[in-house]
């Protein structure tokens, strides 16, 4: 009896469906979220998209103090924690076992939300989830919800799929809110409109906000004020309210949110009707899990020791908070991501930004580069699975490695080593050989044979010529060695090589 | 000790006065460097730019390069990290395990510059003399990577006439970044503008490091700039003694070639 050789996917060079994830244990197309709906795809290239940003001046500076302020307060309450390094290794450790019997999980997390009063909507999609909860607000007969600050809700479109049938959300996190009255986009997944200064803020709040103060600062409490006012009616007219989670608890059913401001709390306990979107990958398994991740998050997050609302709920309560629960379950890529055994451990990110605020490349860019609303770091490697990396092709490289992110994440993912691996992803997933693939072909070629390897550098030594005995090469040379003259000069190739210098001192013909 | 000197490709085609440093200076401290001719590249680049099944050859090359050898050390500390961090995982996901367990054994024999003066010969005062003032940039793989820590600042302050002055924002990185710098030229460019900034605010006369990349990023920055404060590697600075120093060592060896 002969059976068909299997093929060996880590080594198997015919391509998948483009934009597939690939390696080892991979099987065949599993779904990326769709196209035509959410926030993951930008539409421009990031190189495109960095150029234009980072001619803005009041983004860089407005940015660069952000950061850099942040920077500082969560490098000092990190370092105040004798065994921050254990904790990290704890985070970690919780989250690659969780991941590794998600199905699990998912399913006890089900049954204890329902036997508590919840219902489980399971959504394979952004499309899913947006008709699901658009179906759910329209059951209770509103026109109008109140959101708390959820990048779940922001990645599938949202807003916009409840405008399309007439609802109307209020963003209550204020700087979510700030986005949305502005017109524009969230660039940072904890401070969405990082981007804006006070003085933008405050003019943002006079033309948008009906019957604000026309005397308003841009003193930071006097905007506070503005926006509470603002916010406080919403609250109490809502009938429903929608959140993400930054937790879900397997074994009890409870569900958390971790904020700032006590606006998440207004809705999460006012309204009569709850509905949370949730990444399947925010589940933790027990209740005793959360103490790990309780003090990872805020101290790198926000830079404080402890958040001031940490708010969780479990199922409903007769009389007590929303009588109506219901917890949409969001795939949308995630199972794909899933079944990438190097870009996996992107799942086990709490959304925490501090690579994002350590990020040279984000700390100029800005968030809105990026094209998705996952911008910085974990962006560049979760946007592009999420999709399938062809169509967030230019976001693994948009990283110099320089392992800032690394460091400084809470449950430790080694994003560099997934850049890298996406990067080697698109690689492979390419029909026709590029250019770019063409030359690095015969360098390797070049590089793996010494005497192939020493005529390749007698030939670069040529480019001397060029230089016309200066030691600098002319700035106007030919794409792509233009892409580094245009800023940089480059060195004219020296007459011999070192290894040649060698052998001639040492004898030998090297 | 006998020392088996890896070059690197950069430095090897385009900057050799810093491995001629580098073998100069452990020749000074009295060991036996030899230099494998059959050697080209780690496989960095090919790797980090996406290349890895068409690096898998070039690190094959590498570990047979330097089979044998009982040390070996490399004026660069993104190379070694990529022999630490990369070279076996990319062979084994070729599915060459032999291989990839030679490559493992030949990783820990194998050390960045200063590294390699500290931990293992146990010297930082290795006798230079270098009479200017200078500043540090601690560039990301040997900071991040490898956790060379202050080595070469130790090694630095051990310099006879070096005036070492403090990097601001030391630990940023410069926006180089192997194909980054061409891929992404413009955000490069931005973090290499700051990082000049910081390097023109110390008025040192030259700007080191211990890669040879990094420092062609900033160099040919500084340089288009006309700035006048040139990047000079590690090892051209340790290798320098009263007998042989030049003032330009970004054009002319430190020591005669
Ligand atoms: S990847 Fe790590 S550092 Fe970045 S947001 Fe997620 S948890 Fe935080």
């Amino acid at each position: 009896m002969t059976t068909a050789p299997e093929r060996d996917l880590r080594t198997d060079v015919t391509p998948l469906a483009p934009g597939a994830p690939r390696s080892g244990t991979t099987f065949l197309g599993l779904p990326t979220a769709p196209r035509g709906v959410g926030h993951l795809r930008g539409d421009q290239s990031f190189p495109e998209a960095a150029r234009t940003a980072l001619r803005d001046g009041q983004l860089r500076a407005n940015l660069g103090h952000a950061t850099s302020t942040i920077r500082r307060k969560r490098a000092n309450v990190v370092g105040e924690v004798p065994d921050w390094e254990q904790l990290r290794q704890a985070g970690k450790a919780v989250k690659t076992a969780t991941m590794a019997r998600l199905d699990e999980h998912l399913v006890e997390l089900e049954r204890q939300v329902t036997a508590r009063g919840g219902v489980v909507h399971w959504a394979r999609d952004a499309d899913e989830a947006n008709a699901i909860v658009t179906r759910l607000v329209q059951a209770t007969g509103a026109d109008e919800v109140v959101k708390v600050k959820s990048m779940a809700t922001q990645e599938i479109g949202l807003n916009e799929a409840l405008e399309d049938a007439g609802i109307t959300a209020h963003e209550t996190d204020l700087a979510e809110l700030i986005v949305q009255l502005g017109d524009d986009k969230p660039s940072h997944i904890l401070v969405p409109a990082i981007h804006k200064n006070r003085a933008e803020i405050r003019e943002i709040f006079l033309r948008t906000m009906q019957g604000v103060d026309p005397e308003l600062t841009d003193e930071p409490r006097r905007l506070a004020m503005a926006a509470r006012k603002h916010l406080r009616e919403r609250f109490l007219r809502a009938r429903v309210a929608i959140s993400g989670a930054n937790f879900a608890v397997a074994e009890t059913g409870t569900l958390a949110v971790v904020e700032s401001e006590g606006n998440g709390r207004m809705c999460l306990t006012l309204p009569q009707t709850l509905i949370t979107v949730m990444g399947i990958e925010k589940l933790v398994p027990t209740w005793r899990d959360l103490e790990v991740f309780l003090q990872l998050l805020p101290r790198s997050s926000t830079g404080e020791r402890m958040n001031p609302y940490t708010s969780m709920w479990t199922g409903v309560t007769p009389g007590d908070g929303p009588q109506e629960f219901h917890l949409v379950l969001l795939d949308n890529g995630r199972t794909a991501v899933l079944a990438d055994e190097v870009g996996r451990e992107a799942l086990h990110c709490i959304r925490c930004s501090a690579c994002l605020n350590v990020c040279p490349v984000y700390e100029r860019t800005g968030g809105h580069a990026y094209g998705s609303v996952y911008p910085g770091p974990i962006g560049a490697v979760l946007s592009p699975q999420l999709t399938g990396v062809e169509d967030n092709a230019s976001l693994p490289y948009a990283s110099s490695l320089c392992g800032a992110c690394y460091d400084a994440c809470p449950v430790a993912i080694d994003i560099p080593s997934i850049l890298v691996h996406l990067r080697a992803e698109h690689v492979e997933a390419q029909e026709k050989v590029t250019p770019e693939a063409a030359a690095f072909r015969v360098l390797a070629k070049a590089m793996s044979n010494p005497r192939l390897w020493h005529l390749t550098q007698r030939v670069a030594g040529l480019g001397r010529f060029l230089a016309r005995g200066k030691p600098t090469m002319p700035a106007a040379l030919p794409p792509p060695v233009s892409g580094w003259t245009r800023s940089r000069d480059l060195p004219a190739p020296p007459k011999q090589t070192f290894t040649q210098a060698w052998a001639r001192e040492h004898g030998g013909r090297r | 000790m006998k020392v088996a000197l890896f070059a690197t490709c950069l430095v090897d085609t385009v900057v050799p006065q810093v491995a001629m440093a580098t073998a100069r200076l452990l020749e000074r401290l009295g060991h036996e460097v030899v230099v494998p001719p059959g050697q080209a590249c780690c496989g960095q680049m090919h790797v980090n730019t996406g290349y890895r099944r068409e690096a898998v050859p070039i690190v094959a090359n590498h570990v047979r390069a330097f089979a044998g050898a009982e040390a070996v050390v490399a004026p660069s500390g993104s190379c070694v990290a990529s022999i630490h961090h990369q070279q076996a995982m990319v062979l084994r996901r070729a599915g060459e395990d032999g291989l990839a367990a030679e490559a493992e054994s030949l990783a820990e024999r194998t050390y960045e510059l200063s590294q390699f003066l500290v931990d293992v010969l146990g010297v930082t005062d290795v006798g230079a003399y270098y009479p200017h003032r200078v500043t540090y940039h601690p560039t990301c793989h040997s900071l991040r990577l490898l956790r060379v820590g202050d080595r070469p600042l130790q090694l630095l302050r051990a310099v006879r006439g070096l005036t070492l002055v403090e990097l601001p924002d030391a630990e940023s990185c410069c926006g180089f970044g192997g194909t980054f710098a061409v891929k992404n030229a413009d955000t490069s460019t931005a973090m290499l503008t700051d990082k000049m900034a910081n390097v023109l605010s110390t008025h040192a006369e030259v700007c080191t490091a211990g890669d040879a990349s990094c420092l062609m990023h900033i160099g040919g920055g500084l340089s288009r700039l006309r700035s006048g404060t040139r990047t000079v590697h590690l090892a051209e600075i340790l290798a320098s003694t009263e007998d042989a120093v030049t003032p330009n060592q970004t054009t002319k060896p430190a020591v005669p070639a």
